[in-house]
């Protein structure tokens, strides 16, 4: 995903969403440190100290009012941006539906952790999967290259369907490793989000808005309707928002799957984030030995790319779903769970299994990832294989 | 700094819009007025933030709202988060010059004890101690009056509540009230304030002050309910007074440390006075002791902000 003839940093996933976020210089953030996030806030109060940004900087006292300050300062039109992690995220939650609701465009990071209990600061998915259905938009990314240009990206997004969007990363497997990153030229940056243009907003004080009223049994269903159009109208807008910054800075960013090797594929593995980096390598060496496996990498989970993966896996005989989180519903991840929902509908039906693997960070390697794969491989051939499977876990 | 601080009723009639009619609160509940008299008290524009509870439910049901001014609801204990977020985007969008005129602005919260006392308390606390330019309002009904009237840690000592319920053994609440106007003055903030309807002059003068200072300051305002103390709907302005009258509500404020106390009733009533009218109160109008015990905690309350009203400024003394 290499942006052509750009400057490149050394930059790990966390440096690379606060250098983001300080090229987009936002009216306010509101946030409160947690592993593996913590960095981010960190360097953006350097940014703030060293005056690099004009942004109006909330040191909050819990994650709570992170999330309540950033609804406020939204509902005044500003440009506003947050980022947190797991328990952070969990404690945010009554407020992240507020937020959507409210249909404010607040972008916020978050770096994937695991969720407590028990306690644990590694990476898996419990923690955004947790608020899938909080109505904010979720872009799971695979490297710090495409976290900084989904920030980006990610505003625009969001100011233009007036939902919020959260950007993920792989705690520490993202967060931490440096990688180089091809970033924009600040004013590159600035001319494609724009001005934020609010609809309506509670500074102005010579026409009074009243904004979060009782909502009750007559309009409150309306207004949920509304935010399911408000997503069907995402979907649009990622996908304009994807191809027009490709076009412009010449990257090549997928807007909601990227089919790896999928052409003449037979059966296929889907995967989000940093896995799908080591699942590409496995298929790679699997394809020599002249397996016809694919992968397909999801990189939008809200709004549910379902048409995108009913097309791309149309003619796949059988797929294994990845999922970085449990639902504890006994049937596997919500990847899973939602991934065979969309393809129920397809002519020729595909196999389907799940796995779980890398719960509270738990190494991936390469020999797990040529695992899943034979092990989709035997569900096409017909041979018995559980609906799920935990990839590396002692039983 | 505002031109001056106390307003007569002409100027204030003159002034204020308050909520329009139609809204939802009981007949004779008191924060209607309340809000009237602080929307007037306001020189400049205000935005509000309101926590939930009895005063967000019943003044906006969507497609209807009471308030003439910009107003934000978000959740129950982060009134004083999201002031502080709009108070922010405020200070961020003048400086980037994004706001028409540089329109000057103040911004208020208001929230009830549930919110505030309770479960908004380390909200409100981090929003003081950060120092956001706003002033929080508490209309302190001393209960959860929005869900049916349940304790809160406002509650007095032995008030009948459906969670601290008069039975047989427990005779209602078996604590206290939390001070919450002295934990909000050991932030340091540069002014705090009880206030009371009752005594409307000394209340908007106290918003006009608050207002004029720059920092986070907070007015604690006594609101009788209704129906969670159980009395007669015209009595609400009353019971307010008598709570001020037995020292039950000390009218008083804290500027910047020093105390002064606003309100001296020259023939103090007894603290038996205030519980009698209310319900909430009836079972223990038979306890002696338990009177009594409120006595001698509204006495110690007393005596102890008489010796912190000693301590002077320096151009006072
Ligand atoms: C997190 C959360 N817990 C509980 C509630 C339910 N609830 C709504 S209002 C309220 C009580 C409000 O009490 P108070 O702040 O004293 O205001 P009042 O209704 O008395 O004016 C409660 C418990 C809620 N909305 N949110
Ligand atoms: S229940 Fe009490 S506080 Fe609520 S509206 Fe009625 S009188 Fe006012």
């Amino acid at each position: 995903m290499a942006v052509k003839n750009r400057k490149r940093m050394a930059l790990t996933g966390n440096e690379a969403y606060a250098y983001a976020m300080k090229q987009i210089n936002p009216d306010v953030v509101a946030a409160y440190p947690i592993t593996p996030a913590t960095e981010i806030v960190q360097i953006f109060a350097k940014y703030v100290a060293d005056g690099l940004v004009n942004t109006e900087f909330v040191p909050v006292e819990s994650e709570h009012s992170a999330m309540s300050a950033c609804v406020g300062a939204s509902a005044t039109g500003a440009r506003v941006m947050t980022g947190t992690a797991s328990q952070g995220l969990a404690l945010m939650h009554e407020i992240l539906y507020i937020a959507s609701s409210l249909r404010l465009p607040i972008v916020m990071a978050v770096v994937n952790r695991a969720l407590s209990g028990p306690i644990n600061i590694h990476c898996d998915h419990s923690d955004t999967m947790g608020s899938r259905d909080a109505g904010w938009i979720q872009v799971y990314t695979e490297n710090a290259n495409e976290a900084y240009h989904s920030v980006i990206m990610g505003i625009r997004i969001a100011e233009t369907v007036n939902l919020p969007l959260m950007v993920t990363l792989d705690g520490f497997i993202i967060s931490h490793e440096m990688e180089v990153v091809e970033v924009l030229e600040d004013q590159e940056v600035q001319e494609f989000i724009g001005e934020r243009k609010p609809l309506y907003n509670i500074l102005d004080v010579d026409n009074p808005i009243t904004v979060g009223p009782l909502d009750l049994q007559d309009y409150y269903f309306e207004h949920k309707r509304q935010q399911v159009e408000a997503m069907k109208y995402a979907k649009e807008v990622i996908k304009s928002v994807v191809e027009e910054y490709n076009k412009k800075f010449g990257t090549d960013f997928p807007a909601f799957i990227e089919p790896y090797r999928m052409e003449d594929a037979e059966y296929a593995v889907l995967a989000m984030s940093s896995a799908a980096g080591t699942m590409k390598e496995a298929v790679d060496l699997m394809r020599e030995k002249g397996e016809k496996v694919g992968l397909v990498r999801l990189r939008v989970f809200r709004p549910f790319p379902f048409e995108e993966l009913r097309e791309v896996f149309k003619n796949i005989k059988a797929i294994g779903v990845m999922d970085r989180a449990d639902s504890l519903n006994t049937m596997g991840g919500p990847v899973f769970n939602e991934t065979r929902s969309a393809l129920y509908d397809l002519e020729t039906r595909p196999k389907m299994m799940g796995f779980v693997f890398g719960l509270g960070g738990r190494d991936f390697p390469i020999e797990d990832a040529i695992h899943i794969i034979e092990r989709v491989k035997a569900l096409k051939e017909g041979k018995k294989v559980d609906m799920v499977e935990y990839i590396g876990v002692r039983e | 700094m505002a031109e001056k601080l106390t307003l007569n009723l002409k100027e204030l009639s003159k002034r204020t819009e308050g909520l329009a009619s139609g809204h939802r609160a009981c007949a004779g509940c008191p924060f209607p007025a309340i809000i009237k008299m602080i929307l007037g008290a306001a020189d400049d524009p205000v935005v509000v933030a309101n926590a939930t509870g009895c005063m967000e439910v019943v003044t906006t049901i969507f497609p209807y709202t009471a308030w003439p001014v910009p107003w934000i609801h978000n959740a129950f204990e982060n009134a004083a988060a999201t002031i502080s977020g709009v108070e922010s985007a405020y200070k961020a969008l003048l400086r980037k010059g994004k706001i028409p005129g540089n329109k000057k602005i103040k911004f208020i919260a208001f929230g009830g004890d549930g919110g505030t006392y309770d479960i908004g308390l380390q909200s409100l606390s981090g929003a003081i101690e950060r120092g956001h330019n706003f002033l929080y309002v508490l209309y302190d009904n001393e209960g959860y009056m929005n869900t049916g009237i349940q304790r809160s840690s406002a509650t007095p000592f032995a008030a009948h509540t459906t969670t601290s319920p008069a039975g047989k053994v427990i005779p209602g609440k078996t604590q206290h009230r939390k001070d919450l106007t002295e934990i909000v003055a050991a932030h340091n903030l540069p002014y705090a304030a009880q206030a009371s309807p009752s005594h409307w002059n000394d209340l908007i003068r106290k918003v006009r002050k608050a207002l004029s200072v720059e920092g986070p300051t907070f007015i604690s305002i006594i609101s009788p309910c209704v129906p969670g103390w159980g009395y007669p709907e015209h009595m609400s302005i009353e019971l307010a007074k008598l709570a001020v009258e037995t020292k039950f509500w000390p009218l008083y404020e804290v500027e910047n440390g020093y105390y002064k106390i606003n309100y001296k009733p020259r023939n103090p009533l007894p603290v038996i006075e205030f519980l009698k009218p209310q319900a909430r109160f009836k079972h223990i109008l038979n306890r002696p002791d338990l009177i009594e015990e409120i006595q001698r905690f509204v006495d110690e309350r007393w005596e102890r902000l008489l010796w912190l009203e000693q301590r002077k400024p320096e151009e006072n003394k």
